[in-house]
């Protein structure tokens, strides 16, 4: 089963590779792996995406616990949650699809952050269902470039009824 | 005052008590090595080859408890070290090791002797440190002594640019170590204790198996009381053996793929597992499905990852086994009213039969050396109260089986890692850590050959280490795996060429002596005791004898090769001849 494992480290030369290194030298799956700055500078999160059964996500969230560097482990799977992803499109669409991409583009929520004679270039943010969508319709319109964020994951707040 | 980086790395090793170091010198380290020069406090062993510094630092900290010190150059004198690093890191055993490092203008540049040791240590070390600020080193250095020490230890390396020991600073010594993502679990939770200990109230069939972890927290003798006061049996990993008395009648002697038959019989067929300590390795389970099916498991240990990796775990525990273990004596000598003699009479009586059954033993052939002979032997002479280090293979295997260990901390060996060349320099370490105790490694002729050049140190520091080398001429286990496994195609397992340890020994200005057959064994070892200076006993033993009771690898420890199968079948087949 896919995992979204949030990690609060130190924020140090070297922490990143320690984190993938194990999951290297142990075997461990990364789909993906994004790294940044908290509001404490002196804090990274890390938001790390990985499969596998209850044994090795244990295992995971364990090892990852133990190294010196790590603050805090979260399984964002076990608890409410939001998920997001940035993804950035380049596609080159004939000049009968090019009204086609702009539609979809406004549909999906998204920006043309760049654009020329024979291009556009989308930014799209959304959960890993929006993404796989956008991306299905954008296929056939030509993709020329494509790049992504990793995914992204924060704790819902529960909402207290008055 | 100001001082300097290598100043500052003398203050804190006093303020560590650190009074040896091992290591060897190199370019971008002799600003301490000048410091040492004339130094009091510190004393530096010089081994021949960085390798041998680990190992002896090692076998420094396994016997004394302190950690262990090492101090090498950059590049290969850090790369060398990789070894011995690995091997502490698998046995959890605390040490702190300096490498010089090129000056930080240059790291990264490809610099003469340059290497990023802290990238390649990362995976094992338990952590690493580039100091790259001379005004951090003092707190890197405490940092390191402090995550080396306590929690499950393990080896810590601190890399030092040539310019950090150059550059100065106010040296102030932290008193205080406060890491927020580091606080070991100490005490175990008292709920889960509570259940542990109503589980040895209801067992029909336990067993305790005891671990390194037993040894590292000083937990012998609460070990004791819990297995006397329940009647329990304790069998024992390798890293766990002196962690229970090897001659208490509970005690089952070593489990796993050269373990007793009783201790695997027991494990198999208990109903209840006390894990304390120990880690479930590969080579203590055998086929993990197969594994103690109608036992529940109770695992004590410090290191959370330990738990339900390779086995599943009915009630965990984290925490240090000492204090677990007085947890749980608290509660079951409430609940003891001598009952459990009675309680265990079934169980014990059969484990008896399991020990009558097939005791651990070898058949003895004219002279010809049996090499559990010169291992019993030397259990004899030694009552039992030598440190014996060992290297890897048969060696290290009929140590554990035929001498008995009943104190902690007297057996020290490369348990996880299985690195042949350690047990010559960590008994230079043991040695060094106490003078005045007898320290054996028992070798092979294999193994003894991959670290054979620190006989020089032995010499120069004349220490009185004894060496008794189970000469078969053959990497010996290789040789029994291809025996068995793969019809007798020894390959590359036949050395060809031993050299004569005698002459060796003797052109380092050690002694040699040797044995070829069973009667000189005994007057040998009496007379290499006698002498105070390194000793190699070269004991010519029958080159086919094999380890056994042998579980195949894959299989469940319960399906035991034994010896008297094989002579059996050797019989057979001469009958058909």
């Amino acid at each position: 089963m896919r995992h979204t494992i949030s990690v609060l480290v130190e924020n140090k030369f070297g922490v990143l590779s320690r984190i993938s290194g194990l999951f290297s030298g142990r075997g461990y799956n990364i789909e993906s792996l994004s790294v940044g700055e908290t509001i404490d500078p002196q804090i990274s999160v890390m938001t790390i995406v990985t499969t596998g059964d209850d044994w090795v996500i244990e295992q995971i969230t364990k090892q990852l616990n133990k190294l010196i560097d790590v603050i805090k482990v979260t399984d964002m799977t076990e608890l409410d949650h939001v998920e997001r992803e940035m993804v950035m499109v380049k596609v080159a669409p004939r000049q009968d699809d090019k009204a086609e991409v702009l539609r979809l583009a406004e549909i999906f929520r998204g920006r043309v952050v760049d654009s020329s004679q024979k291009t556009y270039t989308i930014e799209i943010t959304g959960d890993e269902k929006k993404i796989a969508a956008f991306v299905e319709l954008m296929k056939p319109m030509g993709i020329k470039e494509f790049v992504r964020t990793g995914k992204v994951a924060i704790a819902r707040e529960g909402i207290k009824k008055k | 005052m100001k001082l300097s980086g290598a100043e500052i790395f003398i203050e804190c090793l006093k303020k560590e008590g650190v009074k040896h170091i091992f290591g060897y010198p190199g370019g971008v380290v002799l600003n301490i090595f000048d410091l040492l020069y004339d130094n009091k406090d510190v004393k530096l062993i010089l081994t021949r080859h960085e390798q041998g510094a680990v190992h002896a630092a090692d076998g420094y900290a396994r016997v004394s408890g302190r950690p262990g010190v090492v101090l090498v150059t950059s590049g290969p004198g850090a790369t060398n070290t990789v070894t011995g690093i690995a091997t502490a890191s698998m046995d959890s055993v605390p040490l702190v090791v300096f490498s010089g490092q090129v000056p930080t203008m240059l790291i990264g540049n490809d610099a003469f002797q340059e290497a990023d040791i802290v990238g390649i240590t990362r995976p094992c070390t338990k952590y690493n440190f580039l100091a790259k600020d001379v005004n951090d080193l003092a707190e890197i250095i405490r940092e390191a002594f402090y995550i080396a020490t306590t929690g499950r230890p393990g080896p810590v390396l601190i890399d030092l640019p040539k310019d950090v020991t150059s550059g100065k600073t106010d040296f102030i010594w932290p008193e205080d170590v406060k890491i927020r993502s580091y606080n070991p679990t100490y005490e175990g939770n008292k709920w889960m204790i509570k259940q542990a200990a109503h589980e040895i109230t209801k067992a029909k069939r336990p067993i305790i198996i005891a671990g390194g972890g037993v040894i590292i927290s000083g937990g012998h003798k609460e070990l004791k009381e819990l297995a006397e006061i329940t009647q329990i049996p304790v069998a024992m990993t390798l890293m766990g053996l002196g962690g229970f008395p090897g001659t208490h009648k509970l005690s089952l002697g070593m489990l796993g793929m050269h373990g007793t038959y009783y201790a695997n019989m027991a494990t198999q067929n208990s109903d209840l597992i006390v894990a304390v300590g120990m880690r479930f390795d590969d080579r203590v389970t055998g086929n993990v499905d197969g594994f103690a099916p109608q036992a529940k498991i109770v695992h004590i240990d410090i290191d959370p990852t330990s738990i339900r990796k390779n086995v599943r775990v009915d009630i965990p525990i984290v925490g240090d086994v000492k204090f677990i273990l007085r947890e749980m004596l608290s509660i079951l000598k409430e609940e003891s009213k001598g009952q459990w003699t009675e309680i265990r009479k079934a169980w014990l009586s059969q484990i008896g039969q399991w020990k009558k059954a097939r005791p651990l033993t070898y058949h003895s052939i004219d002279d010809v050396i049996k090499p559990q002979f010169v291992v019993e032997k030397i259990y004899e002479i030694t009552k039992g109260d030598a440190i014996i280090t060992t290297e890897v293979g048969q060696n290290q295997m009929w140590t554990a089986q035929f001498y008995k260990f009943d104190k902690p901390r007297r057996l020290v060996t490369s348990g996880g890692l299985g690195t042949m060349g350690y047990g010559f320099p960590a008994a230079i370490g043991a040695q060094i850590a106490f003078p005045d105790k007898l320290v054996i490694d028992i070798a092979g002729d294999g193994s003894i050959q991959m670290n054979i050049q620190e006989l020089a140190t032995a010499v120069l520091e004349k220490l009185p280490v004894k060496v008794a080398i189970l000469n078969n001429r053959y990497l010996g286990m290789v040789r029994q795996w291809q025996e068995l496994f793969f019809h007798e195609r020894y390959s590359y397992s036949h050395l060809n060429m031993v050299p004569d340890f005698v002459k060796v020994a003797e052109a380092y200005g050690a002694v040699g002596l040797r044995a070829t057959k069973a009667g000189e064994v005994e007057p040998l070892i009496e007379e290499a005791l006698r002498i105070k200076k390194p000793v190699f006993m070269d004991f010519i033993v029958d080159w086919k004898e094999k380890v056994y009771p042998m579980v195949p690898a894959g299989a469940p420890i319960d399906q035991m090769l034994f010896e008297e199968e094989e002579k059996k079948a050797e019989k057979k087949l001469r009958a058909v001849k």
